[in-house]
């Protein structure tokens, strides 16, 4: 038993989930099912980020996807669906345009991804004599713009500060928008 | 965990040869071991909780089954729910409805994988993840699609009624609770449920919920929201048995229904836990008896070991504590109405962690170094340690000629890729 190399048998097993729930999503008519199995599938791929060491990443994807869904499933889906929306029924067009638009851009990652040198052929002495960096401490670093693998310590803080201004000016704008609206017409009379 | 099963030897033979079936033989202890105190947990806290509410009202609670004080009532209650038939509405979504409180039960056991019960250099946990805090945070979170799922798939008003309740609830108390876990973070310098633990090693002064008058403040905080986030009275919304007949376990019945509670009480411990060691120092107790006994790995297997099991033995009763404080809040405080619990959380909770992790950042640039309110200084020790456990991940401050090699090639290979 010791032949087979563990984790490729667990990549399998999670990648292997990870699109069995994806295509139970697109087999089922139920829209609460659909979000159930997306959470599945979603959590199947955290368990190949735990798999590659990137446990930040891994939580992150449980935190954001994983309880993204959840709300989305109850504000987005549940509250404001419409009878007819809840059990959905494909036609057979549907089926073909999905597989058209679908198997297109599955085309093209698979083929960037194997055109990039770098990503392929890489072999397995290779992978187990990187070191083994758990530690989030580099990813906080980089994002304060510091990063500690690259020798001009270029990092990513402008990017992150961008990025987070625009989240305060999303939350601001979204608190501006569900805040309890006074109508005028009430005031007038 | 796993490696040093392999050396074990026993009159000459290797008593595991396989990789595999060591890490295996690991795997299985550790989730034995979780589900045990899962399980065990709930079975006294269960009983615990019927003493408590019974003296707060003035009553005896159990007294009989199992001899004194009524002790195996919650046994006796579990052979009863196995008895029970297993209901299900006609109307309901069979597969949602028979896999909901697995959800739950999942979640609640899954944040113990990265709770440690003991630190140091060689810490007692499942998984030493590096981002421990935000993982416990984040598949504490999952628990309530379990309960959602179950209100959805019940077929029942009440208990969609309860689903929505508990999503609205959920939104509300995620953004303070966050920001209170923040604040310890900040302070130890790292997600590392461990090195924040043993940040915090020696006396109570050196506890964080002592650190600064805004830690002391942020704790409660905390403790509020995690009331809320295991769906405890005064924040019982989803089950609110006055108007919603039982919330969204209305419709379950035996085993299934007790795998709720059993999630339910779960997920109070690993909060409670998780508190004792983000504010009340862990396994370092109130006095520091296994240091000063000298139960340290250094002096011996032995005595290191017992060292931990007293310090694995302090963060549960601290954690014990907790949850029987959130049953004396329960029994005391009258039910919020949903509106009531947004208020708290969100305009109130929310703001007040806001103004403590500004006030917190603000204290420890001012006095880095010190504890207790800023009358005591840090122990050196606190530095080693926390060194130590956390890999030494060393920033080199100066570039190498090594670095330059390395640079220069990953620009080759990026010169490259962008040739293609």
């Amino acid at each position: 038993m010791d032949a087979i190399y563990w984790p490729s048998f667990f990549f399998l097993l999670f990648g292997g989930l990870a699109c069995a729930f994806a295509v139970a999503v697109l087999l089922s008519s139920n829209i609460v099912r659909m979000a159930f199995y997306l959470v599945l599938s979603l959590a199947a791929t955290a368990g190949l980020m735990f798999l590659a060491g990137a446990e930040f990443v891994g939580a992150m994807q449980l935190m954001i996807y994983v309880g993204g869904t959840l709300v989305l499933l109850i504000f987005g889906v549940m509250l404001t669906s419409q009878e007819r929306f809840v059990e959905m029924h494909t036609w057979a067009g549907d089926w073909v345009k999905g597989f058209l638009a679908g198997g297109a851009l599955l085309f093209v990652l698979i083929y960037a991804a194997f055109s990039i040198p770098a990503w392929r052929g890489i072999e397995r002495a290779t992978v187990e004599a990187i070191p083994a960096q758990k530690s989030v401490t580099p990813i906080a670093m980089g994002l304060l713009g510091a990063r500690t693998d690259a020798p001009d310590r270029s990092g990513y803080l402008l990017p992150f500060e961008i990025v987070s201004v625009h989240l305060l000016v999303v939350l601001v704008g979204a608190a501006y928008l569900a805040r309890a609206k006074r109508s005028r017409e009430s005031k007038i009379v | 965990m796993a490696p040093f099963l392999l050396e074990l030897e026993l009159f000459g033979i290797r008593l595991c040869p396989w990789t595999w079936l060591a890490y295996t033989l690991a795997g299985l202890v550790h989730i034995a071991l979780i589900l045990n105190l899962v399980a065990v947990g709930a079975l006294i806290f269960i009983w615990l909780e019927r003493k408590i509410s019974g003296r707060i009202q003035d009553r005896l609670g159990p007294t009989r089954v199992g001899g004194k004080f009524g002790w195996l009532q919650t046994l006796a209650d579990g052979i009863k729910l196995l008895t029970k038939e297993d209901l299900m509405p006609e109307q309901a979504d069979g597969f949602l409805f028979k896999i909901a409180p697995y959800v739950s039960f999942c979640a609640s056991i899954g944040a113990f994988i990265a709770i440690p019960f003991a630190g140091g250099a060689y810490p007692w946990i499942s998984q030493h993840l590096n981002a421990g805090v935000f993982f416990v945070l984040a598949v504490l979170g999952l628990e309530v699609f379990g309960v959602i799922l179950a209100g959805y798939s019940s077929a029942s008003k009440w208990s969609l009624f309860g689903a929505m309740r508990e999503a609205a609830q959920v939104v509300s108390y995620e953004v303070p609770l966050g920001m209170c876990i923040v604040v310890p973070v900040l302070i130890a310098g790292s997600l590392d449920l461990v090195v924040i633990g043993d940040r915090q090693a020696g006396w109570f002064t050196n506890w964080l919920i002592f650190h600064d008058p805004f830690t002391f403040i942020t704790f409660w905080v905390y403790f509020t929201c995690a009331i809320a986030s295991v769906n405890r009275a005064p924040f019982d919304l989803a089950e609110a048995e006055s108007e919603l007949v039982a919330g969204f376990h209305t419709e379950y019945s035996g085993l299934r229904w007790s795998f709720f509670f059993m999630a339910e009480y779960g997920s109070m411990l690993s909060v409670s836990m998780l508190a004792a060691i983000l504010f009340l120092g862990g396994w370092h107790g109130p006095i520091p008896v296994a240091d000063l006994l000298g139960l340290q790995p250094e002096n011996g297997f032995a005595l290191g070991y017992l060292g931990q099991l007293l310090g694995a033995t302090n963060v549960i009763l601290k954690g014990t504590i907790g949850v029987c404080v959130m049953m004396w809040v329960r029994w005391t405080l009258p039910r919020l109405r949903i509106d009531q619990v947004m208020t708290t959380c969100l305009k109130y909770c929310t703001p007040i962690a806001a103004v403590m992790f500004l006030g917190a950042t603000v204290w420890l640039f001012n006095w880095p170094g010190k504890n207790f309110f800023g009358l005591l200084d840090v122990p050196a020790a606190v530095y080693e340690i926390s060194d130590g456990a956390s890999g030494g991940e060393q920033i080199p401050s100066v570039v190498t000629p090594a670095d330059r090699v390395a640079f220069e090639a990953s620009t080759e290979t990026k010169n490259k890729r962008e040739n293609l």
